[in-house]
């Protein structure tokens, strides 16, 4: 079973949520960790794990082999993301915005064009415990997450319990982290902006036929819209967290719930039974 | 006119409250959101909106059943898994997954594969009681959200200019990746709010990073200060360490919330503590901002 979180608001527990619901299953399941927020990944900085494996990851851009190439513009014609400029006898080309779609290598009528990697970022395997963990880092100044959360992805082994930490928003990176799992966690919190955003990921995920749940953290502060709100639409409340300062400070030392207060880890056990009872 | 950008790494850690103070405590200034895709400074400022623009970033491929002969030709050129084949062996295309790199388009040997503009999101002009506001919201899992950064960062400047302001104050998106990037590009300084936590420290030293890269000039304001002091004299070192000047340290205050649930931004609604040092750290930004780099 593949296990999403995401949330729409930054901030609001996600990592959080992910990180004690994995350590809460570590022994009697067999969990894979996948933090897909690869342009700010942090989960390590819990689950501790011992990397292994360290990969690069590239992107395959185009290389111009300039003394077969007649300038015709014909891949930059076709370019759709405007990374290829044709000038009357040289070529221009911008990596940083080439989504490696291929399609100018494929469709020069030279063939003049091959492809080169060009590094995006890295991913790392390890294991923290029992559970085995994947993450990605994208590289300062590279624009393009979706194909390193791609790289990261391609690890899935859908033997094991899979928990994907996902990017806060709802645009691509997201998309990309939370397409084929069996259910998602969206984690929010009570305030207007937690709302707001709940609505936003909420709409995501019926796009994408994801069944989900709502976790509620922080869930004795702000005000009572999330409950009215999920109440009206139907969606399941899976779990409240209270606002409590020693989880705040707990988490600004990069320690789990779990590690400091233990009876957090059966309120996660029946988490996961509820996540269980309602993918199918 | 001076452009500066609220950023953080990772979400959640106070661009939007720190912004819609500023929104009170700047004069002469344009307000933009651009985080596209979670838009929430409008949530405070309540825009009385004027204009909509529709967005179209880019196409989509759409595929016509009747013309397809299935030769699957299209299946192995698609990158980006968006392309499939059903059990009864037609072919369709998820055009949540489709990038709109048009190469199946190009390939298909029937032309039953057609690119379709889509609208992939709208953009705003607000008025506000704190002078105009520019924001937008990208359509449910669309692509090209630095497109429409820039298209929301090019009407707030335009505004600014035609109404000779003196800023553009940016409320950024979380993460160092495409947004980000269209969001800081071209600003005089970007202001990072980071938490002492070490994912808050993590993620303000990799956006930092991201600022340098591109040449922006960077400071630095520490929300919640009071839950880690430790980490509060890492982020200290930090800063200091990278010629990064670290502008304001902000408590903890519950206070927030409540301003929050009621939609009023920070500083108007309380003056405690923590509503002076957001004031304070406006004050600091200014003069950066007006001394130039």
């Amino acid at each position: 079973m593949i296990i999403s979180i995401a949330s729409g608001k930054g901030g609001t527990g996600k990592t959080t949520v992910a990180v004690n619901l994995a350590l809460s299953l570590d022994g009697a399941h067999s969990v894979q960790f996948l933090d897909c927020d690869v342009e700010e990944p942090n989960a390590h900085f819990f689950l501790k794990p011992k990397i292994r494996q360290s990969q690069p990851v590239f992107l395959p851009i185009p290389e111009v082999m300039e003394e077969i190439c007649t300038y015709c513009g014909k891949c930059a014609e076709i370019c759709a993301y405007n990374a290829i400029a044709v000038l009357k006898d040289s070529i221009l080309i911008f990596p940083e915005l080439c989504h490696g779609c291929g399609g100018c290598t494929l469709l020069c009528p030279e063939k003049a064009i091959k492809e080169k990697g060009h590094r995006i970022g890295i991913i790392e395997l390890g294991s923290s415990n029992n559970i085995l963990f994947i993450h990605g880092k994208l590289d300062i100044g590279q624009a393009m997450s979706p194909p390193l959360i791609r790289a990261v992805k391609k690890h899935i082994n859908s033997k094991h319990t899979v928990i994907i930490d996902a990017p806060p928003g709802t645009s691509c990176p997201v998309i990309e982290s939370v397409k084929r799992s069996d259910f998602s966690l969206l984690v929010t919190e009570p305030t207007p902006f937690g709302l707001s955003d709940l609505r936003l990921a909420v709409e995501t995920l019926k796009e994408l036929k994801i069944p989900f749940g709502v976790i509620i953290n922080r869930a004795d502060v702000g005000d009572k819209q999330i409950q009215d709100y999920c109440q009206k639409e139907n969606i399941p409340i899976l779990m409240n967290i209270p606002m409590d300062r020693n989880i705040a400070v707990a988490y600004s030392e990069g320690k789990s719930i779990i590690e400091t207060q233990p009876s957090y880890r059966e309120k996660f056990l029946e988490l996961f039974e509820k996540v269980q009872r309602l993918k199918k | 006119m001076k452009q500066l950008v609220i950023i953080s790494g990772k979400g959640g850690t106070g661009k939007t409250i720190i912004s819609a103070c500023f929104a009170v405590l700047a004069s002469k200034k344009v307000m933009a959101d651009s985080d596209v895709d979670a838009a929430n400074l409008y949530l405070l400022l309540h825009p009385e909106i004027q204009e909509t623009h529709q967005f179209s970033g880019g196409k989509k491929a759409r595929i016509e059943p009747e013309r397809c002969t299935q030769c699957g030709e299209c299946l192995d050129v698609c990158r980006f898994d968006a392309i499939s084949e059903t059990h009864e062996g037609t072919i369709i295309i998820d055009p949540i997954s489709c990038e709109g790199c048009a190469v199946c388009s190009y390939i298909c040997p029937v032309e039953a594969i057609e690119m379709k503009k889509s609208i992939s999101g709208e953009w705003f002009v607000s008025r506000t009681k704190y002078g105009h506001f520019v924001h937008a919201r990208l359509g449910i899992g669309e692509e090209n959200s630095g497109k429409l950064v820039t298209e929301v960062r090019k009407k707030a400047k335009e505004i600014a200019e035609k109404d000779n302001l003196d800023f553009v104050i940016i409320d950024g998106p979380p993460g160092i990746g495409c947004p980000v990037i269209a969001s800081l590009s071209g600003t005089d300084l970007a202001l990072v709010v980071t938490e002492p936590t070490l994912s808050g420290i993590h993620d303000m030293e990799r956006v930092i990073q991201m600022a340098s890269h591109f040449k922006t000039r960077t400071a630095c304001c520490i929300n919640k200060f009071d839950i880690n002091l430790r980490n509060v004299s890492q982020i200290e070192t930090w800063c200091e360490r990278n010629s990064v000047p670290l502008i304001g340290k902000i408590p903890y205050d519950e206070e927030v919330t409540k301003s929050l649930t009621q939609g009023i931004p920070f500083v108007e609604y309380s003056t405690n503590s923590a509503s002076k040092e957001i004031k304070e750290i406006w004050e600091r930004l200014k003069q950066m901002l007006n001394r130039g780099v």
